[in-house]
């Protein structure tokens, strides 16, 4: 019997369960720090002072700054959608249907998913990579030896403009993505204008409108509660910040994805 | 002798351990009152953990810190950080908020912590950053426009807003050239003497020999947690203990 390759063999999957056990764990534990943070900051967001004119400063990057983005990507996803809508919908005869199909693709998904994409890949990664700097260079501890608490300053504020500003985002990625549909429809592929609104009226509700725009606070207060705690989780210098922001827009994306499934099936039963 | 009467923070009997691992070692000496005492050490020695625990960001594993009379391991969250505006702070890379202008760097704890009027509060910090020879045309630079040496003074001005009892130095020479090395030790001098009146207590970690023994009222060198050395300045030097013979002959 050959004796010597079965400790090696068993000592290869040991090193491989540990592996896969340590990321498990290591998973867990980056939860739960994730849920603690996210404990401090119903904490400190509920405390005096309350920082207005930090939040409004946030509101201003976060919303008026990305208006321009959102706004280009409502028209572009609204115009695409028609234009591929149509050519299926053709096939059966039923294109005067597309109107009331891309709006509310729209409603319900397109605007608040992609709107919390990008916002995760914009505000989210300047979020962890302005946190983090200051995290490297003491920033962070000099607030802390001023007594004024990081989470409160830093991070409360960011998350309270996002969590406001995308479903403004979010509704206004909707309303241009219908007026890029509307003319696609319209004045490209010439469906009647009559036709396109009457359907659109008939078939959009506001319950569809709500489903979205309800998803869109969530996704908000998640993708900002991820880009200020990888922020404040940065450490080894610029290669740390580095590292940070990546991980806040991978799992800012992840997170909004994920969250979608789960609020959509909840949000379908109830509205 | 140090009157332990006259004391500023007392380290009694301070443990600190990290996972499994020791920092500081049932840590025992007193920082008396309006003097100047430099903590020396090899890096890895405590010496930041020290600093961590004496402004309460870090409470010990055993034993008890009492700064100002007040037991900072008795004292919740939120005292703690109202106890901390008793400290000023200087970092090594002075730690400047990136976003804001030297004055506002300095106006920032007294819009935060204080009800002065905008006008009260330009006056305060002009005076401030005037003190520690910024001028007037430097006021509207962001940090990233200073000079390291320019940006250590501002941090100094900031962390003497609020008037501290306790100023701490986080490596205040390290990194700057001689010239500056010298003009921010001319500065805490200066700083320690200008506020004697009030009361003012300065606390500075180091590597820096040359500097420390010219500066500081005492010397203490930490090794492995422990203080294996506390003298007054002019001894210091003539100690017979032998790793601060090697560190101060490195």
């Amino acid at each position: 019997m050959n004796t010597s390759a079965s400790p090696q063999s068993s000592s290869w999957i040991h090193r491989r369960i540990e592996k896969i056990g340590r990321q498990v764990i290591d998973a867990v534990d980056g939860l739960g720090l994730i849920v603690n943070f996210t404990g401090r900051v119903f904490y400190w967001a509920f405390k005096p002072p309350f920082r207005l004119k930090i939040v409004f400063e946030q509101f201003y990057f976060i919303g008026n700054k990305s208006l321009l983005i959102v706004g280009l990507s409502g028209a572009f996803t609204g115009m695409v959608m028609a234009y591929q809508v149509y050519f299926g919908f053709q096939l059966i005869s039923v294109d005067s249907l597309v109107g009331p199909v891309v709006a509310l693709s729209l409603a319900k998904e397109l605007a608040p998913v992609l709107t919390g994409l990008i916002v995760s890949g914009r505000a989210g990664s300047a979020m962890a990579a302005q946190i983090g700097s200051m995290k490297v260079t003491e920033q962070v501890d000099a607030l802390e030896v001023m007594g004024i608490n990081g989470v409160q300053y830093l991070a409360v504020p960011r998350i309270i403009a996002t969590t406001v500003c995308m479903p403004m985002l979010s509704s206004l990625f909707l309303f241009i993505g219908n007026i890029g549909s509307y003319l696609v429809g319209t004045k490209a592929l010439m469906i009647d204008e009559a036709m396109y609104l009457s359907k659109l009226g008939e078939f959009m509700h506001m319950s569809d409108f709500y489903q979205g725009f309800i998803k869109s606070i969530f996704f908000g207060f998640i993708v900002s509660v991820i880009g200020t705690y990888f922020g404040f989780s940065v450490t080894k210098g610029a290669e740390g910040v580095g590292r940070g922001t990546n991980q806040a827009v991978v799992w800012g994306m992840i997170s909004v994805l994920v969250l979608d499934y789960f609020l959509t099936s909840f949000l379908v039963k109830i509205l | 002798m140090i009157d332990p009467n006259d004391r500023a923070v007392a380290v009694n009997k301070v443990t600190k351990i990290f996972d499994g691992h020791t920092v500081l070692n049932n840590l025992d000496f007193i920082i008396p009152k309006n003097k100047i005492v430099t903590i020396l050490g090899f890096s890895g020695a405590g010496k930041s953990t020290l600093l961590k625990h004496i402004l309460g960001l870090m409470l010990p594993t055993h034993g008890h810190i009492e700064v100002l009379g007040q037991d900072l391991t008795q004292l919740n969250k939120v005292q703690l950080r109202e106890f901390r505006r008793n400290f000023g702070m200087l970092f090594q890379y002075a730690a400047l908020f990136d976003s804001m202008t030297a004055l506002e760097n300095v106006m920032f704890p007294l819009k935060e912590f204080t009800k002065m009027t905008p006008e009260q509060m330009y006056d305060h910090a002009s005076k401030l950053l005037i003190s520690v020879d910024i001028q007037e045309v430097a006021f509207n630079k962001l940090p990233s426009e200073l000079s390291g040496g320019m940006r250590k003074r501002v941090g100094l001005a900031r962390a003497l807003a609020l008037h501290p009892h306790i100023m701490l130095y986080d490596e205040p020479t390290t990194g700057l050239d001689p010239i500056t090395t010298k003009m921010v030790n001319e500065l805490i001098v200066e700083t320690q003497k200008n506020n004697l009146s009030r009361g003012m207590t300065s606390i500075i970690i180091s590597h820096d020999v040359r500097a420390t023994l010219q500066i500081s009222d005492y010397v203490a060198f930490l090794d492995r947690g422990n203080i294996v050395e506390y003298l007054p300045a002019a001894e210091f030097a003539k100690s017979n203990n032998e790793l601060v013979q090697e560190f101060i002959n490195l």
